[in-house]
C-alpha cells in the first residue's frame, strides 16, 4: 500500500519536506493556532465582547456613585478600593466564556473535526483558555480606563502594577480552567451560561470586592475572609495601591496554582469523557 | 501489508446507553474505490464513520484504515484521513481562506504551504469570490464545498464523507458528485454515507445497505437494483374496486412481487424495460376497464430497497427538512417520467 509515508501526497509540489519539529513545538503551535482562531472571532461577534464589558462598567458606575458615598474606606478613596474588586470580578466572569465557547464548539461538531486531525489533543482546551486570557487582558484594560475616568487614582509602583496585573490575569486563567469542565459537562450553550455564572455570584459578592469584609455578619465574614476571590482581591488591591501586601500575595498565588493543578486534569478528564461518546 | 483494502471493518459493535447503534458491522473498501454506505436515519452510518476516523472506540470488533488499526494507531492514522462530517464543521466566523489556512496549520503544514494550499483549494472549489467572506454569508452548498476542501488539505489517501450532499439543491449535489468522482480518479479511497440510492449509484463501486447497525445487503449498484428489480411502476387507481382487475393485468408485466396498499388504491411493481412496456401496460389496463388516477415509471428509491430487503419502510425522522427536500426532489424526477 502507498501508506508507508505519512507525508501527504499532493502537497504543494515544492519538492521540499516539511521540517521535523518536536512534539512540544506542535503542542504549543496547535494551541496558539486555535487561540488565534478564537481571538479572530471576537471582533466578528462584537456584541459578545461589548455586553461582557458593559456589565462591569455598570458595576463601576453603580458602586462608585450609588454606594460609594455611604461606604467609608480607611486610608484611601472608595473608587481606589473598588477597582481591584471590579478587576477580579471581571476576570472571574470571563471564565464563563471559556465554558460557553467549548460548549458551542462541541454543539457545532467542530471539535470532532479537530479530533480527526493529526493535531495535539490538548489544543482545544489550551487554545480556548489562552484566548480567554488575552480577552481578559483587554477587558481589564478597558476597565482601567473607565476607572481612571471616574476618579481611580492608584499610587502603586510600576513593579506593584506588574505584580498586580500578573496575579489578576493568572487568577483569570486559573478560573478559565474551572469554567472549562462546566462547558464540557453540560448539554448546551445555554446551560453553560447559567451554570458558569451560578457559582461566581456568591464568590464574587461575598468577598472584599465592594465592601470591606469587616462589615459582614459572623459566618459570612469568616467565609469572605478565607475564600480565594477575597485573597486575590486583597493582594491585587495592595499591589496597585502601593500598600504592604504581606502574606496575602503568597496565599493568592498558592490558590491560583492549586486551582490549576486540580482543574487542568479535571478539564482534560471532562473533555475525554465528553468526546468519547 | 498483506491486504489491499484501504478500509476494513469486521464485527464492529457500539452501544450508547440503551441504543445498540452497531451490531457487528462489516465493511471493506478496496484502495482507490468508493464504498457507499446506504441507510436510513439511525442506521448507524455516522457511528461507523466516527469509529473509522478514530473519534469513537468500538465496544467490539476491529477496523483498519490505510493499513492502520484505528484503536491502536489513531495518531498516525489521523495524518492519512480526511473527514467531512454530516454537519458542516467549519468556523462560521472565519473567512473561507482563514478556515483552510487554520486546518492546514493543524495538519502541521508550514505556514507558507498552508497558505498556498488554501489558495489552490479555493480556486479548485470555485470559492474565489467568497474566499475573504466569513462563512456566515455562505450558502449551504458553498459551506459544504469549503467543508470538503478542508478535508482535502493534505490530499489524504482515505476520505470519509458523511452524507456530503444532504440538504444541497440538485445542482450543488451534482457539482459535489463531480468533485468526488475527480478525487477518486486521482486514487483516493472514499467512504461515502448517504440516504439516496441515486447518489450511491452515481459514485459507489460497492454499496452496503445498513439498517439497525448491521449490513443487510451489499454489492454493486447494479447487483442491488437487480435484487430489488430494475424500475418501478407505481399505479394509483381511481376506484378501489379495480384492485383485483389491475393486479391481474399488471401481473403479466411484473418482474417480482407487486406491493399493494389497498387504502391508497396503490400498486407498485418492479418492471423490466419499463419505458418500452409502458404503452402496452396502459392499453391493457384500459381494456380491462381499470380507471387510473396516476401512473408513473421511476427508478427504484431507497424506500424500495428497504421495503424489499427489510419489509419495513425506511423511517424518516419527523420534520426532517433535508429528507423532505430530497423527497420533493425525487418526486420532481418522477414527474418527468410520468406517463
Ligand atoms: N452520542 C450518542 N449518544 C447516544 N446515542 C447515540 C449517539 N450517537 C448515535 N446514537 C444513536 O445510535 C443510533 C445510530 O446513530 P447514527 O448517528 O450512527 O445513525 P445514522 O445512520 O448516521 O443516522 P442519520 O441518517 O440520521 O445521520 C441512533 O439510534 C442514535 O440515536
Ligand atoms: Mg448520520
Amino acid at each position: 500500500m502507498s501508506v508507508a509515508t505519512n507525508l501527504p501526497a499532493a502537497l504543494p509540489r515544492t519538492g521540499a519536506t516539511p521540517p521535523r519539529r518536536s512534539r512540544l513545538y506542535w503542542t504549543l503551535s496547535d494551541a496558539w493556532i486555535l487561540a488565534k482562531r478564537n481571538l479572530l472571532r471576537i471582533p466578528r461577534i462584537p456584541e459578545e465582547l461589548v455586553f461582557s464589558t458593559i456589565q462591569p462598567i455598570m458595576f463601576v458606575v453603580l458602586f462608585r456613585y450609588v454606594f460609594g458615598g455611604a461606604i467609608a474606606i480607611k486610608g484611601t478613596s472608595y473608587v481606589n478600593f473598588l477597582m481591584a474588586g471590579i478587576f477580579v470580578q471581571t476576570v472571574a466572569f470571563g471564565s464563563v466564556s471559556t465554558g460557553i465557547g467549548l460548549a458551542a464548539d462541541l454543539q457545532k461538531g467542530i471539535v470532532d473535526r479537530f479530533r480527526s486531525l493529526p493535531m495535539s489533543r490538548s489544543a482545544v482546551l489550551t487554545g480556548r483558555t489562552i484566548a480567554d486570557l488575552v480577552r481578559n487582558a483587554f477587558v481589564v484594560l478597558v476597565m482601567l480606563v473607565v476607572g481612571l475616568i471616574v476618579g481611580f487614582r492608584p499610587e502603586g509602583s510600576a513593579l506593584g502594577w506588574i505584580a498586580g496585573i500578573g496575579l489578576l490575569l493568572l487568577f483569570g486563567f486559573a478560573l478559565s480552567w474551572v469554567g472549562a469542565p462546566i462547558g464540557l459537562l453540560v448539554r448546551n450553550v445555554e446551560a453553560a451560561q447559567s451554570a458558569g455564572f451560578i457559582w461566581l455570584f456568591p464568590l464574587t459578592f461575598a468577598s472584599s470586592a465592594f465592601v470591606p469584609t469587616a462589615s459582614m455578619p459572623g459566618v459570612l465574614q469568616w467565609f469572605a475572609e478565607h475564600q480565594p476571590v477575597t485573597l486575590v482581591i486583597n493582594a491585587v488591591r495592595s499591589f496597585i495601591l502601593g500598600q504592604p501586601v504581606g502574606a496575602t500575595g503568597w496565599q493568592a498565588l498558592a490558590w491560583c496554582v492549586g486551582i490549576l493543578l486540580v482543574f487542568i486534569p479535571f478539564s482534560v478528564w471532562a473533555y475525554e469523557r465528553r468526546t468519547a461518546r | 501489508m498483506a491486504h489491499h483494502f484501504a478500509i476494513l471493518a469486521e464485527g464492529l459493535e457500539k452501544r450508547f446507553g440503551q441504543t445498540q447503534a452497531l451490531r457487528g458491522l462489516d465493511l471493506a473498501a478496496e484502495e482507490g474505490t468508493v464504498l457507499g454506505v446506504l441507510g436510513p436515519n439511525g442506521a448507524g452510518k455516522t457511528t461507523a464513520v466516527r469509529i473509522l476516523t478514530t473519534l469513537l472506540q468500538p465496544d467490539a470488533g476491529h477496523a483498519e484504515v490505510a493499513g492502520l488499526d484505528v484503536v491502536r494507531h489513531p495518531n498516525q492514522l489521523r495524518a492519512l484521513i480526511g473527514l467531512t462530517g454530516q454537519y458542516a464543521a467549519v468556523d462560521e466566523y472565519l473567512t473561507g481562506r482563514e478556515n483552510l489556512e487554520m486546518f492546514g496549520r493543524l495538519y502541521h503544514l508550514p505556514k507558507k504551504w498552508a497558505r498556498q494550499r488554501a489558495d489552490e483549494l479555493i480556486e479548485r472549489f470555485d470559492l474565489v469570490d467568497a474566499a475573504n467572506r466569513t462563512l456566515k454569508t455562505y450558502s449551504g452548498g458553498m459551506r459544504r464545498r469549503l467543508d470538503l476542501a478542508a478535508s482535502l488539505i493534505v490530499s489524504p489517501p482515505v476520505l470519509f464523507l458523511d452524507e456530503p450532499t444532504t440538504g444541497l439543491d440538485p445542482r450543488s449535489r451534482i457539482g459535489m458528485w463531480d468533485i468526488i468522482a475527480g478525487l477518486v480518479s486521482d486514487g483516493t479511497t472514499v467512504l461515502l454515507t448517504t440516504q439516496y440510492l441515486e447518489e450511491a449509484d452515481q459514485l459507489a463501486n460497492q454499496i452496503v445497505v445498513v439498517d439497525g447497525g448491521r449490513v443487510i445487503a451489499k454489492g454493486t449498484a447494479d447487483e442491488l437494483k437487480t435484487q430489488i428489480g430494475g424500475e418501478r411502476l407505481d399505479v394509483t387507481l381511481a376506484r378501489g374496486s379495480d384492485i383485483n382487475a389491475a393486479l391481474r393485468t399488471l401481473g403479466a408485466y411484473s418482474d417480482g412481487e407487486p406491493r399493494v396498499e389497498v387504502e391508497r388504491r396503490f400498486i407498485s411493481l418492479p418492471i423490466a424495460n419499463g419505458a418500452r412496456q409502458l404503452p402496452a401496460v396502459v392499453r391493457d389496463l384500459d381494456a380491462a376497464g381499470v380507471r387510473l388516477d396516476d401512473l408513473n415509471l421511476r427508478r427504484p428509491t431507497l424506500d424500495d430497497v428497504f421495503l424489499t430487503l427489510t419489509g419495513h419502510v425506511a423511517e424518516a425522522s419527523a420534520g426532517d427538512e433535508m429528507n423532505n427536500a430530497a423527497r420533493s426532489e425525487r418526486s420532481k424526477e418522477k414527474e418527468e417520467v410520468t406517463a
